[in-house]
Order: structure tokens, then C-alpha cells, then sequence
């Protein structure tokens, strides 16, 4: 757009540019003040948002190393972060390896072949997946006690079970996979066919290759997504040694026992990576939401 | 017919030979589908028989489905759909369903158990018969023990066991024998702490005097024979053994119920039809702070989206003003709460927002000298959380109408810059009226999110502060799905039905907004 511009347009800038600069800094200033709060000594320190006085004993506590304190006693960590870290890992990484696995092979169905009742089972998928699980918290519970009598492995109090309560979760990451299918040309696994090709084996050495891109994005999207899961976490783990980062967190900032500082450190810790990952899936994860909402 | 045809099919067309693993596969196919089937009758036969007939039949019902689509040769496509829409029926569907039954129900930490339970229950409660209990004392016996009983820790030994190795594990039953000198042990009485460590092993044994009558373990001092307090009727009651009264499940108020009004603990599982929702409506105590929680988790969910959208919205019409400069960079800074995980930002917040050393209140104090209480005053305690809500969610937006800016013609634009118009004009006439249709869908659902945005309550406010003189604790920054979840798990009583019967509630009211979002994307489609 070629256009002259006036004086006028030249204080636009300026204030445009203006009140850009003092949203992100309201934006930012949580997170800058975080990493601030992590490098400050004590829990209970105020002051400028570069610290003047630099410590790492949060950082140690944060990582699982004793500190040793001014007065010479020796700190212990307050909780075990690396532990829950872990947790949080293994279960994000599980429950996403599943979830690429099931709702690949449904897009396919979807996708690839014709059967009854396929636009009403989307459509049926679709809908469920607006019932978010917190609101069945209770029959979720229930349901993961009684399994538990039968499986201990996959009771209450188990990650393997955890697992399974997130494999519900899959409409949305079927319905992404199904549109990439279809960008494919059908042509190339029918070719695949006529040379003597199984179905499976057009499914999984033909589409399958070609798919992975969308498979990693879908897998990033449900790695964050379970990583950063609340509701479900907090009803079927209680024990300390048993958490997910997300339910554990919360511990740091107690009413009778605030430990802001050693928070602090541990946020930036485990926070950083999962960021660092969504900034880079950002382009897939941008498309995704918009080309979801407006197909609904 | 058909069997020459495929075979000829085979020879026609696949030029290998099967291979070993091909063999082995169509070898093992049956014998393994026969072993996996019927180890899942044999686990469908372990559940029924523990008594949950429901479970059982819903397991072999997906058994069932599951067997049939992967060993029959139609329904092709379900063997590649059958995981996923199992997955989501027993793990979304079957909970709101689920759901919905308990909220009919008086599930709650008093009422536990199932009728048949509870009487199940009931009838292992015994009673010593106190004229017949007998002291006891435990002496070594090289690497065993014997047990030696008398009328009381004085007198003479009158009854004694053989040596008994003591290892907990199965009842045990063990004849004893009048005790005389020859018989009597030797060494000294165990002293208690000796006599702690052997309870596990001491409760499972059963004495069996010579005339068939039975002692078991009251303690750590005594011996006895009991009696059972209940008796089973053929008519499902239970007559009480020392006073024989009559006791019945009373399926109105969830308890085991005599005659005269008498009321036994524990209560009973029961099916109570809409009591919990004639609660919500009819009962004064719990309306009032249920009906508050109600507008404020609407006002709430209203205010995120209202002011989230004015700010994503106006961002993203700034940055794609081809006039200004580092877009890219903003739009990355700008982006960042979304990137950043909800449950850390929120704790940071907490934290932020803290009374007393947060860095917000510090801020304020030096510029205006004021430290409000955020967390302790109910409507700061909601500024709070709309704002950090805005926070979380302004991105959501910003990225969304940048979107759909782009799909507006720059022509529009150009025509208006001919004009004259101003910027205002510009959004108000051209930009807003066209985004707004495909936009309003989106809104909607955000709406619904934020219905329910649990974990931003759990984790900032957890529902505090609360209602000041309520039966039931609810806090005043409470919306409906945390107060289903303070309910159900975290005060006393874990009202189970209480809180399932709320979030049917909310089922029905999610279902007409994922109506009207249907609606509305339907209509931006055309």
C-alpha cells in the first residue's frame, strides 16, 4: 500500500510503538521478575529487578543439592524437583507416543476408508471433546479406584494409569492428522496396492512416511498438552515422590510456608525447556488453532 | 469355489513364497486369539465374582467389540478406529455418564459402601463373651513358643498350645491341652515388647479347647470366644443379637434403620432421585452460596473474554500495520504468556501478588504507599484473578485475529485511505464487522474454557476467601467446577453426589454453548 504519509502518521508510529513498549513490559515483567527472584538470597527478599546481590542457593535446592546457609547449617531441598521433573517427562513422553499411535490409525480410518456411521463418529468425537475431564473428576477417580483393585499397576497412584486417563483426549489431534492425510494423493498407496502391498502396509510404509511432519507436530502438541495437565494429575497422585511437576509446584507456595525464592528457581528450571519447545512448535501450533476453530 | 479362487489369487499375484514369520503368524493366529480370549473371560469371571456385576458386564462388552472387529473379517475400518473410540468412550464418555448416575445418588464419604457391603460389613462385628476370657502368656520354646492360658495373669496355668513357629499368615487353628507340671513351660512370660512384635501372628490362631469350644485373640493380654453381634433374616435385615432388635436399609435416608428410629453407622450407598438437585434449588443454606458462585464464575468467564479480546484484538491489528517496525519481535514477546506452562505463571502470580513481599505490592507502596490484601478481600481477590486471566489469555486472541486479519482484501483499506477515514474508522467499519462472524465461534468456546478454567482457581486463590457462616465451605472467589472439586475432595465429608450432581449441571450448560458455537460456526462458513 503506497500511500504519502503526514506528520500525523508520524506520532502514530511513535505512539503505536509506545504502547507496545509498555504492554511487553507488563507482559514480561512476571517472567523477568521470576529469574530475578530465583538469583536473590532468602525467600522473603524484595528488591530491583537485577539483583544486586547474586545467590544460587535456590538453584542448588532447585537441582537437589544441600546448601550449606550463612549461619552454617546445611539446607536440604524442600522438595524433590529433579523427581518430579522426571515424572512429568516420562509421563508427557508416554501418553504422547500413544496418543500419535491411536489417533494416527483413526485419522487413516477416517481419512482413507469408507464405512457407516463415519461422519457421526467424528462428529461424535468432536463433541465429546468439549466435555473437558474436569468436570467427571469424580467418576475419574472412581473409575481409576476400581481398576486399581483389579490392576494395581494401573490403580490410583500409579503413573501407568495416569497414562491412560489422558488417552481419552485424542478428537482434536485425529481431526489434524485426517486433514494432513488428505493432502496426500491417494494415488500413491493404490499404486502401492497394485504392487502387491497390504493394506497395513500401504497404511504403515507409504502414508506413514510421508506423514511425519504432522506426527511430530502432533506429538509436541500432545507432550505440552499432558506436561502442563492439572485436574487429572492432582486426583490420582498424592504422594510427594509420585507427582508431576504441575501438581508438585504448588507445594513451593504454601500460606504457612512460602518459599518464594526456592519457587522461583525451580519455575525458570522446569519452565524454560517446555517454553523454548512451544516458541518453536509456535508456526504448526498457530495453524493448528485456527484452522481448528474455524472448521469447529 | 471361493477357496480355489484365492488361491489362485495367491498364485497369480504374490511372487514370494511365505516366509517363516508368515507361517509362524498364520500357526500361532488361533491358538493365540483362543488364549487371549479366554483370559479375558477369566478376567470378565474375576470381577463378577467380587460382586461388581456392572463392571463386569461392561468389560465383556468391550472385550466383546474388541475380539469381534479384530478376528471377523468386516468392519475393516474399525480395527484401525477401534483403540481411539475406545479410549474416548471409557475415558470421556463413560465418566460423564458416570457422573451423572452419582448425582442421584447419596455417594459420599458416611455413605461408602454398598448395601450389600455394609451388611456384609455388620455381620463380622463380634463381641468377647466376657465370663469366659482367659489371660494369656507366651514362653520360649527353643526357636518356637507356646502359649499358656489361666483365669487371670495369677493363677495356674490351665490350658497349654504346642510349640508354634508364630509366622503371620493363614487362621490357624490349634488344639490345646489341659496344662499340668510336666507340661507346663519352663522358661519366663515373654515381656510385652517380645508379645508386640508376635500380634500379627497371635490374631490369625484359633484355640480350640478339648471340648470343641474356641478361643481367639482379644488382645494383647486376653484369649476368648466371641460371639457375632448381627444375624442375617432371609428378608435382607439384621436382628441386633443383644437386644434383638430389628434393623432395615432404609433407602430414603441411606442408613440401616430399626423400628424405633435407631440409626447404624456406616450408611448406605442409595439411590436418592433429584435430592441434590432439589438442594441446589429448595435449600436456603446452600443456595445462597451457590447461586453467588454461579454469577460470579459467569461474570468471570464474561470479563476474561471481554477484555482479553479488546487487548488480542488491538495488538493484532497494530502489528499488522504494515507502517510498523520489529513486528516479528513484538509479536514473539507478545506471545510468551501463552508459551509459557499455565500452572507456572500462575504460581508465579501467587507469588507476584503476595500481601506482603510480593514485587507487585512493592511497586505499589512505593509509588501510592497502599498494600492492598489481594488474597484476603474478596473483590481484590477477583481483580486478581481477571487479571492474570487477561494475562493468560490475551495471546489466545491476538494470534487468532491475526489470522483472520490477513484474509481481509488490502483494497478495503485502500478505498478508505482515499476517503479519508480515520484508523477508528478503519476498525469500526471495515475491520471489526468483518472478523467479528468468524471470530465469535472462538469466543464462545473461550467462554466455555473459561467456564471451566479450573486450575487457575486451584492454583492462584484456591476459592478463597471464603463465605463466612455457610453449612457446606464455599469460597467467595469459587466458580462452579472448583467448588464441585472442594466438595467432592477436599473438606470433610467428600459429598460425591453433591458435587456430581453440580457438574451435570455444568454438563448441560457446556452441551448449549457447544450448541451456539455450532450454530455460530456455521453460519461464518457461509
Amino acid at each position: 500500500m503506497a500511500i504519502v504519509l503526514g506528520k500525523q502518521a508520524r506520532w502514530r508510529t511513535f505512539a503505536a510503538h509506545a504502547v507496545m513498549w509498555v504492554f511487553i513490559a507488563i507482559t514480561l515483567f512476571p517472567l523477568l521478575a521470576v529469574v530475578s527472584i530465583s538469583l536473590r538470597p532468602g525467600n522473603f527478599a524484595t528488591g530491583s529487578l537485577i539483583p544486586t546481590e547474586i545467590s544460587l542457593e535456590h538453584w542448588k535446592l532447585a537441582l537437589g543439592i544441600p546448601y550449606q546457609a550463612a549461619d552454617g547449617s546445611l539446607v536440604q531441598p524442600p522438595f524433590p524437583v529433579l523427581t518430579w521433573l522426571w515424572n512429568s517427562i516420562k509421563i508427557a513422553t508416554a501418553s504422547a507416543f500413544l496418543i500419535v499411535a491411536i489417533s494416527t490409525s483413526a485419522a487413516f480410518a477416517f481419512a482413507r476408508m469408507k464405512f457407516r456411521f463415519d461422519k457421526p463418529v467424528l462428529n461424535g468425537m468432536l463433541l465429546l471433546q468439549m466435555f473437558p475431564p474436569v468436570l467427571a473428576l469424580v467418576a475419574i477417580f472412581a473409575i481409576f479406584e476400581t481398576i486399581g483393585n483389579y490392576v494395581p499397576a494401573l490403580g490410583v497412584e500409579t503413573h501407568a494409569g495416569l497414562v491412560l486417563a489422558y488417552l481419552g483426549g485424542i478428537a482434536t489431534h485425529v481431526w489434524t492428522i485426517k486433514g494432513y492425510f488428505e493432502t496426500i494423493p491417494v494415488e500413491i498407496e493404490e499404486n502401492a496396492k497394485v504392487d502387491g502391498a497390504t493394506h497395513w502396509q500401504a497404511f504403515s510404509r507409504v502414508l506413514l512416511p510421508m506423514a511425519i511432519p504432522i506426527l511430530m507436530v502432533v506429538f509436541v502438541l500432545a507432550f505440552i498438552g499432558t506436561i502442563i495437565e492439572y485436574p487429572v494429575a492432582s486426583i490420582l497422585l498424592r504422594e510427594e515422590g509420585n507427582l508431576t511437576l504441575a501438581v508438585g509446584s504448588k507445594y513451593f507456595l504454601h500460606d504457612q510456608r512460602f518459599l518464594w525464592g526456592d519457587f522461583a528457581a525451580a519455575a525458570v528450571l522446569s519452565g524454560l525447556p517446555i517454553t523454548l519447545v512451544f516458541l518453536l512448535a509456535q508456526r504448526w501450533i498457530v495453524s493448528g488453532l485456527t484452522a481448528g476453530g474455524v472448521k469447529g | 469355489m471361493t477357496a480355489l479362487s484365492s488361491s489362485l489369487g495367491q498364485g497369480a499375484y504374490s511372487t514370494l513364497p511365505a516366509t517363516f514369520t508368515e507361517k509362524l503368524s498364520k500357526w500361532l493366529h488361533w491358538p493365540l486369539a483362543v488364549a487371549a480370549m479366554l483370559a479375558a473371560l477369566y478376567f470378565v469371571f474375576v470381577v463378577y465374582s467380587t460382586g461388581q456385576a456392572a463392571w463386569a458386564v461392561g468389560l465383556l462388552t468391550l472385550f466383546t467389540a474388541g475380539f469381534y472387529i479384530y478376528l471377523s473379517r468386516g468392519g475393516f475400518a474399525w480395527r484401525y478406529l477401534f483403540p481411539g473410540v475406545a479410549g474416548m468412550l471409557v475415558f470421556i464418555a463413560f465418566p460423564l455418564v458416570y457422573t451423572a448416575q452419582i448425582g442421584f445418588t447419596n455417594y459420599s464419604s458416611t455413605h461408602l459402601l454398598s448395601e450389600s457391603r455394609v451388611r456384609e460389613y455388620l455381620l463380622e462385628q463380634h463381641d468377647a463373651v466376657e465370663d469366659q476370657v482367659l489371660a494369656y502368656s507366651l514362653h520360649a520354646s527353643g526357636a518356637e513358643y507356646r502359649l499358656v492360658l489361666k483365669a487371670d495373669s495369677e493363677a495356674a496355668p490351665r490350658w497349654v498350645s504346642p510349640s508354634l513357629a508364630l509366622r503371620a499368615g493363614k487362621e490357624l487353628r490349634i488344639d490345646v491341652a489341659a496344662a499340668d507340671a510336666a507340661t507346663a513351660p519352663a522358661d519366663a512370660a515373654l515381656p510385652l515388647p517380645d508379645l508386640i512384635k508376635h500380634r500379627d501372628a497371635l490374631a490369625k490362631l484359633v484355640l480350640v479347647l478339648p471340648d470343641k469350644s474356641e478361643l481367639r485373640y482379644l488382645g494383647l493380654r486376653e484369649f476368648g470366644p466371641i460371639k457375632p453381634q448381627w444375624t442375617a433374616n432371609a428378608d435382607q435385615s439384621l436382628t441386633r443379637n443383644a437386644d434383638g432388635a430389628v434393623f432395615k436399609a432404609n433407602r430414603d435416608t441411606g442408613f440401616f434403620e430399626s423400628t424405633s428410629g435407631e440409626v447404624l453407622q456406616p450408611g448406605v450407598k442409595a439411590f436418592i432421585g433429584v435430592a441434590n438437585y432439589t438442594r441446589m434449588l429448595f435449600d436456603a443454606e446452600f443456595r445462597g452460596p451457590f447461586l453467588s458462585i454461579f454469577s460470579w464464575t459467569v461474570v468471570f468467564s464474561a470479563l476474561t473474554v471481554i477484555f482479553a479480546t479488546a487487548i488480542g484484538m488491538l495488538f493484532a491489528v497494530m502489528l499488522n500495520w504494515e507502517g510498523m517496525k520489529y513486528r516479528t519481535t513484538y509479536r514473539t514477546l507478545l506471545f510468551l504468556p501463552y508459551a509459557v506452562p499455565g500452572f507456572i505463571s500462575i504460581l508465579v502470580f501467587k507469588g507476584l501478588f503476595n500481601q506482603n513481599f510480593g514485587e507487585i505490592n512493592a511497586i505499589l507502596d512505593a509509588l501510592f504507599g497502599v498494600k492492598p490484601a489481594w488474597f484476603a478481600d474478596p473483590f481484590l481477590a477477583k481483580t486478581m484473578l481477571v487479571i492474570v486471566n487477561v494475562w493468560l489469555g490475551y495471546p489466545y486472541v491476538m494470534i487468532l485475529c491475526s489470522g483472520l486479519l490477513k484474509s481481509i482484501p488490502a483494497d478495503l483499506y485502500e478505498a478508505s485511505a482515499l476517503a479519508g477515514a480515520s484508523p477508528a474508522t478503519n476498525f469500526f467499519k471495515i475491520t471489526a464487522p468483518l472478523i467479528i462472524k468468524p471470530l465469535a465461534p472462538l469466543l464462545v468456546s473461550a467462554f466455555a474454557f473459561n467456564f471451566n478454567n479450573f486450575v487457575l482457581i486451584a492454583l492462584l486463590t484456591d476459592g478463597r476467601p471464603d463465605f463466612l457462616s455457610t453449612k457446606l465451605p464455599a469460597g467467595q472467589t469459587d466458580i462452579l467446577v472448583s467448588y464441585t472439586y472442594r466438595i467432592a475432595f477436599k473438606d470433610s465429608g467428600s459429598d460425591f453426589g453433591l458435587a456430581a450432581a453440580i457438574s451435570t449441571l455444568i454438563f448441560f450448560l457446556v452441551a448449549a454453548l457447544s450448541l451456539i458455537n455450532l450454530r455460530l460456526s456455521a453460519k461464518a462458513q457461509k
